[in-house]
């Protein structure tokens, strides 16, 4: 297994080799975020929006606090609370969508409806309208999403058991009179680890994006809580005196993402060249 | 024709229901909060004449479904209610923003479906060529920048260093054609350029799925020429995916507007919808959300719909 | 005779994980005007690789390496795109194996038909409209004046086989490559198109290349035989020498393989019946019933043939069995006890004791697990058995289905399609099944592969004294292996009885349509088939029944 990555690994292109970097320097950002920083997160250490200096990499925000600090510290917020979502609605979204893929009938008749009438309504809007009646905070923002994303995985999870439900070996295994479980654990995930994977990454960037979209509009992490969309939107204002802050974290985004569906491109790209 | 009248009235049908159904959750969302709702919402502290307000405003006296009726009732005469915020009948708020946000959504449309389309079309046919590689690993960046990083990227070139296009959008009623499409140049093309690389990837792949089926390879084999195959064999086929692609690219556009909004200060629908929950105006994020949601409902029916109409199976049944 | 086609050291290359591999390798082939051509060969012979590269072209992800095609005097390995794509179509036409797929489904069949004479410059649209009509008829077509005005869709898969031979003939090529053109259909349905097409190309005198698996359809058409394996030529002769007397070992064996006879041990006189299906009418809809008042009796120790073509319901009577298709009335009475319709409602006991064979190793087999838990499973699941036990056990099976112990820790997707129908067969003995129900078992094998499979089948029966339902459509494979025959036809059985009394006339007339659409090794057997059909008035098809 591990021989067979590393042969994987070398012959990559070097797209994915720059996606593997790009991760990897998040990764320790948010890991080491406390090691590598000068300063502390919410640290007030200088004027308004200075500009960058041998002290201060990347200047500083829009209270005097250093942007390069909260950038590090941004990383190990954003990339978590985007991670435990994405797991959430993974977790969500595969039991129930082997579930409804095996059981078929009256059960998957249910869970499609439900899941039809969640993903009609565009999931920002929605998920604006329940933040507005239950109130901003990390706790709901990390249920709701993970439960609106949860859809989209359970559409892909139910479709790709779908394929597998109806091969002829999971069929012996119901002939044997295997459990649910068995046929969900040893018979369709197995089999479906290919597309779900390459699925996480991007349901992984779509999280990503969402939450600093609504930290962006100021509905997701709430300050002083350093992370990525909320910074740009508190330096926003600098942008119209020519000085480049908020580019900085929202820069950050678009490359850990990049990064991302980089490694997605080139893991889809193998799995389609396997199947052949 | 009999078979696909009753296919798209059936799909109609189901995407109203669909509204409907959702028309209630936003209503019971509400309800479903914990203890008292006027004081969830305005907090502890609220004067005992700002609860009152609130109470009356939402006729919290009433039973829920006497309610949920008027409500949808008023909806859809045109009356939506007051603003919790200011007062002022929640109508005439929405109105002219709903409008400012179609003006914004169509123009990028406009713009990105045929650019997309064609793009899409010549990556897919071009297939591996330098052309293809490039439009294929610039879509890739494009869809992995959030709105909000385009929209400040073009803000700082366009209007920062080159000062040609203004960074705050604010429409008002007395300008002329050329002026709005002037002043919405700048989110407009943020929407563009974010939109387009998704179609562009999409209509790229369903073209390449058509070309790789047998009657590609049959016509190859009749000695017909390239361009007749596309035309006449490839497109008639490929119609009915494409029009979906494009319709579930225009449905993300009706959403998509909420931050480029907010970036540009443009007074939208979306731009209303974020400041209400912001400052929790219920009743204005009902309405609005409701009007999202039928907008997005109704251009995915329109996708089904005419992806039912392009097939050429389901035109002519057995 | 003059010389049409001539391909020289012929190699072609694939493309597999960025390494090309040799398809062809250094084939020569000479075809005269007039001439059909059969290639034939088992799964992998390069057959069709070889039959499409004769217009110079080649599938996605393969190329030709080297050689030297000649078509009518012209190197096509040096000719230009806008040359070949004159020749092809206009001069050589190609015929694929699946129609539906082939035809494009956005336009009717005539128009599709008439676009490659009006492109080509031969003739105006409405001449060909005239002609498609012509041929059409020809081809025995029902309908003709109108059936191309259909869609693809709209016609079945017999007519659209006819409808693709027609469209071939619009520009009268002087070559039409067959590639598998009746691998698909059933057996009373491929003597249409066989016989359209054998008429076709004497009629018009076109050469042709006839690609199949199957030595006995191509016996029909074919003037000539070319045996391939591996990419390999084994054998080329005249058709008829080739079927009196084969040259090579191969040949040889595959034109044995419809004689295989399992020699049965007639003593084991057993009346003790296990399995009794009484009154069964099964339905997914609730409207129309797939399986009607089947009455089936199956004895230990003996095998009974469910023989019917597609849509005949034979494969939804097994659903119907096993408890996956609930039945709407009637019972099922499995060692002397009544088993519910429903699967759930079944015992351990009662599901072990049932096993199944399906058509298809290559998704029967779950291709994440290895071999050791695939056999080891039901052992863990119905006997409970420990790590040591099972292992002892797994491999005592594998011994039984004549696989050696390095199996063990492979998984399905390093075996080959032979080994994986027999690791099926150990998932099945491993629950000590007594009845189990063969689905089509040997049909998605090459013949000298399924033939193995079939003699194993029957060592074991004979061993282990364990009854099969035997699903199939191959009445060859139905002659040689079983003991009692039931013919189904639209969910209802026909005719059944033990074998010697349905295969003697007189026997139901579906039966006999059945029995006497099944190609033999006689050159001349279609055409004797034709003419006695013709003398009798009898039906030719289905479809007319």
């Amino acid at each position: 297994m591990m021989l067979k990555i590393i042969k994987l690994a070398r012959k990559s292109p070097i797209s994915a080799r720059i996606g593997f970097v790009i991760i990897v320097i998040n990764i320790c950002a948010a890991v080491f975020a406390p090691v590598i920083c000068p300063f502390g997160e919410t640290e007030v250490v200088g004027d308004t929006w200075l500009l960058a200096s041998a002290d201060h990499l990347l200047g500083t925000d829009h209270l005097g606090r250093d942007m390069f600090t909260r950038l590090i510290f941004g990383a190990r917020n954003t990339i978590a609370i985007a991670m435990i979502i994405t797991i959430l609605s993974f977790l969500i979204g595969t039991v129930t969508g082997f579930f409804a893929a095996i059981m078929g009938g009256w059960a998957d008749l249910v869970i499609s409806r439900i899941v039809d009438i969640l993903m009609a309504f565009p999931t920002l809007i929605f998920a604006l309208m329940v933040l507005s009646v239950v109130g901003t905070g990390t706790l709901p923002l990390i249920v709701v999403i993970a439960l609106l994303d949860s859809t989209r995985v359970y559409r892909l999870s139910r479709a790709v058991a779908m394929d597998i439900a109806v091969m002829e070996y999971v069929e012996a295994a119901r002939l044997r009179g295997e459990k649910l479980w068995w046929l969900m654990r040893d018979e369709i995930l197995p089999n479906a680890m290919p597309p779900l994977v390459a699925e996480f990454g991007l349901r992984f960037c779509f999280v990503f994006l969402f939450i600093a979209a609504l930290s962006f509009l100021g509905l997701g992490i709430q300050p002083p809580t350093a992370d990525w969309g909320g910074m740009v939107r508190e330096n926003a204002g600098a942008i119209t005196f020519g000085i480049m802050t908020p580019l900085y974290p929202a820069a950050a985004i678009a490359l850990l993402t990049i990064g991302v569906n980089l490694i997605v491109d080139w893991f889809l790209h193998i799995a389609s060249g396997l199947k052949e | 024709m009999n078979m696909i009248l009753k296919m798209v009235f059936k799909r109609i049908a189901l995407g109203l229901l669909t509204l409907l159904v959702i028309s209630v959750l936003i209503f019971v969302g509400v309800e479903a909060l914990p203890g008292d709702l006027a004081e969830a919402i305005l907090g502890q502290n609220a004067s005992p004449e700002t609860v009152a307000a609130f109470r009356q405003e939402l006729k919290l006296d009433l039973p829920a479904h006497v309610r949920y009726f008027a409500w949808l009732g008023g909806f859809l005469t045109g009356d939506l209610g007051n603003s919790l915020a200011n007062g002022r009948p929640i109508a005439e708020l929405i109105g002219w923003r709903f409008a400012n946000s179609i003006f914004l959504a169509s123009a990028a449309a406009v713009v990105s479906v045929p650019v997309s389309v064609v793009l899409g079309l010549l990556a897919a046919l071009k297939r591996n060529t330098l052309f293809d590689k490039i439009i294929s690993m610039s879509t890739l960046s494009t869809i992995s920048f959030p709105e909000f990083f385009v929209a400040y990227i073009l803000i700082a070139l366009f209007s920062v260093k080159l000062v040609l296009f203004p960074s705050i959008s604010s429409l008002n009623d007395h300008m002329t054609f050329v002026e709005k499409i002037y002043t919405i140049t700048l989110p407009c093309l943020t929407l563009v350029l974010v939109v387009a690389a998704h179609m562009m990837r999409q209509t790229r792949a369903a073209i390449i799925n058509i070309l790789s089926s047998p009657f590609i390879e049959m016509a190859r084999l009749k000695g017909l020429k390239q361009s007749r195959i596309i035309v006449l064999h490839a497109f008639p086929n490929a119609l009915s995916p494409v029009i979906n692609v494009i319709a579930l690219n225009l449905a993300y556009l009706v959403v998509g507007v909420v931050i480029v909004e907010v970036v540009f200060v443009y007074p939208g629908l979306g731009q209303l919808l974020v400041d209400s929950v912001a400052k929790r105006d219920i009743p204005v994020v009902q309405a609005s959300g409701l009007i999202f949601a039928a907008t997005y409902i109704g251009v995915n029916i329109l996708a089904d719909v005419l992806s039912i109409i392009s097939n050429p199976r389901l035109r002519n049944p057995r | 005779m003059k010389k049409l086609l001539e391909m020289r050291s012929i190699y072609i290359e694939g493309l597999s994980e960025e390494k090309w591999y040799p398809i062809i390798k250094g084939i020569d082939l000479t075809l005269n005007r007039g001439e059909v051509l059969g290639l034939i060969g088992e799964s992998g012979a390069g057959k069709s690789t070889l039959g499409i590269a004769s217009m110079a072209y080649t599938r996605m992800g393969c190329r030709i390496r080297s050689g030297s095609i000649v078509f009518d005097g012209t190197e096509l390995t040096e000719a230009t795109a806008e040359e070949l794509r004159t020749l092809r179509g206009r001069r050589i036409a190609y015929v694929a194996q699946s129609a539906a797929a082939s035809f494009n489904p956005a336009h009717r069949l005539i128009s599709q038909y008439s676009e490659g004479p009006v492109q080509h410059g031969i003739m105006s649209a409405e001449k060909a409209a005239g002609e498609a009509k012509q041929i059409y008829r020809h081809l025995l077509l029902p309908d003709p004046e109108f059936i191309g005005y259909r869609y693809p869709h709209q016609v079945s898969g017999g007519q659209l086989q006819r409808a693709m031979v027609a469209m071939a003939m619009a520009c009268r090529p002087d070559l039409i490559i067959f590639d598998e053109p009746t691998t698909a259909l059933d057996v009373t349905t491929q003597i249409e198109v066989l016989a359209a097409i054998k008429r076709i190309v004497r009629e018009y005198n076109t050469a042709a290349i006839y690609i199949t698996h199957d030595l006995a359809v191509v016996a029909q058409i074919a003037d000539r035989i070319m045996v391939l394996r591996h990419g390999n030529l084994i054998e080329e002769n005249s058709c008829r020498e080739m079927i009196v007397a084969p040259k090579e070992e191969y040949t040889r064996r595959l034109l044995s393989v419809r004689a295989f006879d399992g020699a049965k041990d007639l003593d084991r006189k057993q009346d003790e019946v296990i399995l009794d299906v009484r009154g069964v009418t099964a339905s997914y809809t609730g409207n129309t019933n797939v399986v009607e008042d089947i009455d089936l009796a199956i004895k230990r120790g003996r095998t009974v043939a469910l023989v019917g073509e597609s849509g005949s319901g034979k494969s939804s009577l097994a659903r119907v069995v096993t408890g996956l298709l609930p039945p709407v009335k009637g019972t099922i009475v499995f060692n002397g006890n009544r088993l519910s319709g429903e699967l759930k409602r079944r015992t351990k006991a009662q599901l072990r004791s049932m096993q199944m064979i399906y058509q298809s190793p290559d998704t029967a087999l779950n291709p994440k697990q290895k071999i050791s838990k695939i056999i080891g499973r039901p052992l863990q699941f119905y006997f409970g058995l420990g790590a040591r036990e099972r292992e002892k056990r797994v491999l005592e099976l594998l011994e039984k289905i004549e696989l050696s112990a390095k199996y063990y820790d492979r998984t399905p997707m390093e075996l080959s399609g032979g080994e994986k129908q027999r690791i099926c067969i150990a998932r099945a003995l491993a629950a000590k099944p007594e009845l189990i129900i063969c689905d089509e078992v040997t049909s998605a094998l090459d013949q000298l592969v399924a033939e193995g499979i079939l003699k194993l089948l029957q060592n074991l029966q004979d061993e282990l004294k364990v009854s099969y339902l035997f699903i199939t459509h191959d009445l060859a494979t139905v002659k040689a292996f079983s003991d009692e025959i039931v013919v189904m036809l639209k969910g209802r059985i026909v005719e059944q009885g033990p074998k010697e009394e349905v295969l003697v006339p007189p026997h139901h007339e579906y039966t006999d349509l059945l029995l006497s659409s099944v190609p033999e090794m006689d050159p001349d057997w279609l055409e004797n088939l034709l003419g006695r059909r013709r003398k009798e008035g009898k039906i030719s098809t289905v479809m007319d029944s």
